[in-house]
């Protein structure tokens, strides 16, 4: 789509874009390209030689089971913050979504952890189930399950997938719910004369008819996981206990920052560009479905 | 309604009042633990009920800070917060408004290509570039600075895209109608596009407003100073080891102070937030 009346101005649009491009190329295109760059290179440890190495970086990064695990636990991670945050999201909208009293007040109240960080929303959680002082893990001692997120790596994954979803709930609830709200009444109301209940409405119609929005939601959760949630990791679990919360990118961190190996951490960098454009394409494929539908 | 059934409609209600207590949860356990002494959290359980230190705890994290971990004083924090919350949405807005209206009401030799630069930016988070995007601040000497905690952020693919999606739906008649009575192209900026614009703006600044106040990654690199803290780093520096070493009192007293700015604005100004949170997605 173009517009048909256009301005004439040899120097004005280059002065316009200008602000924007120049921030691009200096904080955007300068350190990607150093990022590649780097991880072509090895550098050695008081940072006055480089040379170059090929591949080797990544050779080194693909032989390196803390890598390949740490692979590992981010598709756990983010499979668990997917699906479990789509799941509770969709079954609080779908009923907030049926009510007629309240509803304003239940919208209200659930949207609000949207404005909270993910570091705040990775402390509050970490807080509730201290091993010793938190008020969940004193009830789950009362039941008989030992609890303790700094010891056990199963445990550290659960409570950053908890803190995780908490937090983008209510992305998704809004979603869902504006989904749900521009399905016509007139199916839902056939379905109803037909003699279908509430439960085999929302299997045949309601759900179908949501798939693209549940895509969506799908690809944006993935992201979301991958990337956003380094500040609930960094302020809980930092990776740990052994590996086992050490998703992608806080490997990238800790690696780069922490312990100070460039190319290996810039190698890192660049699969994880390679994953961003693959989710940010299959982000944009799915939109376009859902405008047509 | 469809049909009247009072027990799903009962078991609705149910379900969603489980649902907002157990999201209110965290932040109720956060707010009775900013208003009681270290020592009467540290018993398990913790109490339940108000405590009587809320006045004490706030005026030590506002002027003081923690006595064991991070000393910066959350006021100063809050203040560093602000100028990221607000700096980070004024700085799209303009830039993305005006490139997008280079590119939709002008055609130039690489417009296209600025185009494609613009769009290839959503693909380069913070987090794939940490350390030669640090490398390249440190060298401008804008660590520790308002400019380097706010100008690297203010690039945006998506804002850009959301004028210039607007002002696809902008009738070309108001642009041919400008041109005729003898505006030039920034005369038709200023006067027709900008004040049709607003909502846009208001509901795009909402969403802005929290990514700003929220950020964690960038402040965290490249803040060394404890005065430039913003209140998200402030509270990871005030953990400082396991759960019995740290001052949860005072940790939870600056947690409400970091969730209040944004969730106020969250929930007073929800329509434009949900405008913004639904279009800024297209």
């Amino acid at each position: 789509m173009e517009k048909r009346v256009v301005f004439r101005s040899a120097w004005l649009p280059y002065a316009l874009v200008a602000p924007q491009i120049a921030i691009t190329l200096v904080f955007f295109f300068w350190p990607a390209a150093q990022a590649v760059w780097y991880s072509f290179h090895l550098q050695d440890a008081f940072g006055l030689k480089i040379q170059f190495v090929g591949l080797q970086n990544y050779a080194k990064l693909f032989a390196d089971p803390g890598y390949l695990a740490s692979f590992k636990v981010t598709a756990v991670f983010s499979a668990a913050v997917a699906f479990s945050g789509i799941a509770i999201s969709l079954l609080l909208a779908t009923m907030a979504d049926r009510v007629l009293r309240g509803a304003l007040a239940y919208k209200t109240l659930l949207i609000w952890p949207y404005a909270v960080a993910p570091a705040i929303a990775g402390v509050l959680w970490a807080f509730l189930f201290a091993p010793s002082i938190g008020i969940v893990s004193f009830v789950l001692k009362r039941w008989g399950i030992d609890w303790n997120w700094i010891i056990e790596g199963d445990q550290a994954m659960l409570l950053i997938v908890i803190a995780s979803v908490w937090k983008q709930i209510s992305y998704n609830f809004l979603f869902f719910l504006a989904g749900l709200q521009s399905i016509p009444r007139s199916l839902i109301e056939a379905a109803a004369i037909d003699g279908a209940g509430p439960t085999r409405r929302f299997w045949t119609i309601v759900f179908p008819l949501l798939s693209p929005t549940t895509f969506f939601l799908l690809v944006v959760n993935i992201v979301f996981a991958f990337f956003e949630t380094f500040g609930v990791i960094d302020a809980t679990t930092q990776g740990g206990p052994g590996q086992s919360t050490n998703i992608l990118v806080y490997k990238v961190y800790h690696d780069g920052v922490k312990a100070a190996d460039l190319g290996g951490s810039s190698a890192q960098s660049v699969v994880l560009m390679a994953i961003v454009i693959a989710l940010t394409v299959a982000q944009f494929r799915f939109i376009e479905r859902k405008v047509q539908y | 309604m469809v049909e009247n059934r009072p027990w799903v409609t009962f078991f609705s209600h149910a379900v969603l009042v489980l649902g907002v207590l157990t999201i209110a949860f965290p932040l109720y356990v956060t707010f009775i633990a900013s208003t009681h002494t270290l020592e009467a959290i540290m018993q398990a359980p913790m109490p339940l009920l108000p405590g009587d230190r809320f006045v004490e705890n706030f005026t030590q994290v506002l002027t003081a800070g923690s006595t064991k971990g991070s000393k910066a004083a959350a006021a100063q924090m809050l203040v560093n917060s602000l100028v990221m919350a607000l700096v980070i949405p004024l700085g799209k807005t303009v830039i993305s408004i005006i490139s997008a209206f280079a590119i939709v009401y002008f055609r130039f030799p690489l417009r296209m290509f600025f185009f494609w630069m613009i769009f290839v930016t959503l693909m380069l988070p913070v987090e794939v570039r940490i350390i030669p995007t640090f490398k390249v601040i440190s060298d401008l000497g804008m660590l520790n600075s308002y400019a380097g905690l706010t100008i690297p952020l203010i690039a945006s693919a998506t804002a850009t895209f959301l004028f210039r999606q607007f002002f696809m739906t902008v009738p070309d008649e108001l642009a041919e109608a400008a041109r005729v009575d003898g505006a030039g192209p920034m005369r038709f900026f200023r006067d027709v596009l900008l004040p049709l614009s607003k909502t846009t703006m208001a509901a795009l600044f909402v969403i802005q407003f929290i990514y700003g106040w929220n950020q964690y990654l960038w402040p965290l690199l490249i803040t060394t100073d404890e005065s430039m803290y913003t209140t998200v780093i402030g509270i990871k520096r005030m953990i400082v080891g396991g759960d019995a070493a740290n001052e949860w009192n005072l940790i939870m007293a600056t947690a409400m102070l970091a969730m209040l700015p944004p969730a106020l604005v969250v929930v007073l100004m929800q329509k434009w937030f949900v405008k913004g949170l639904v279009e800024t997605e297209k």
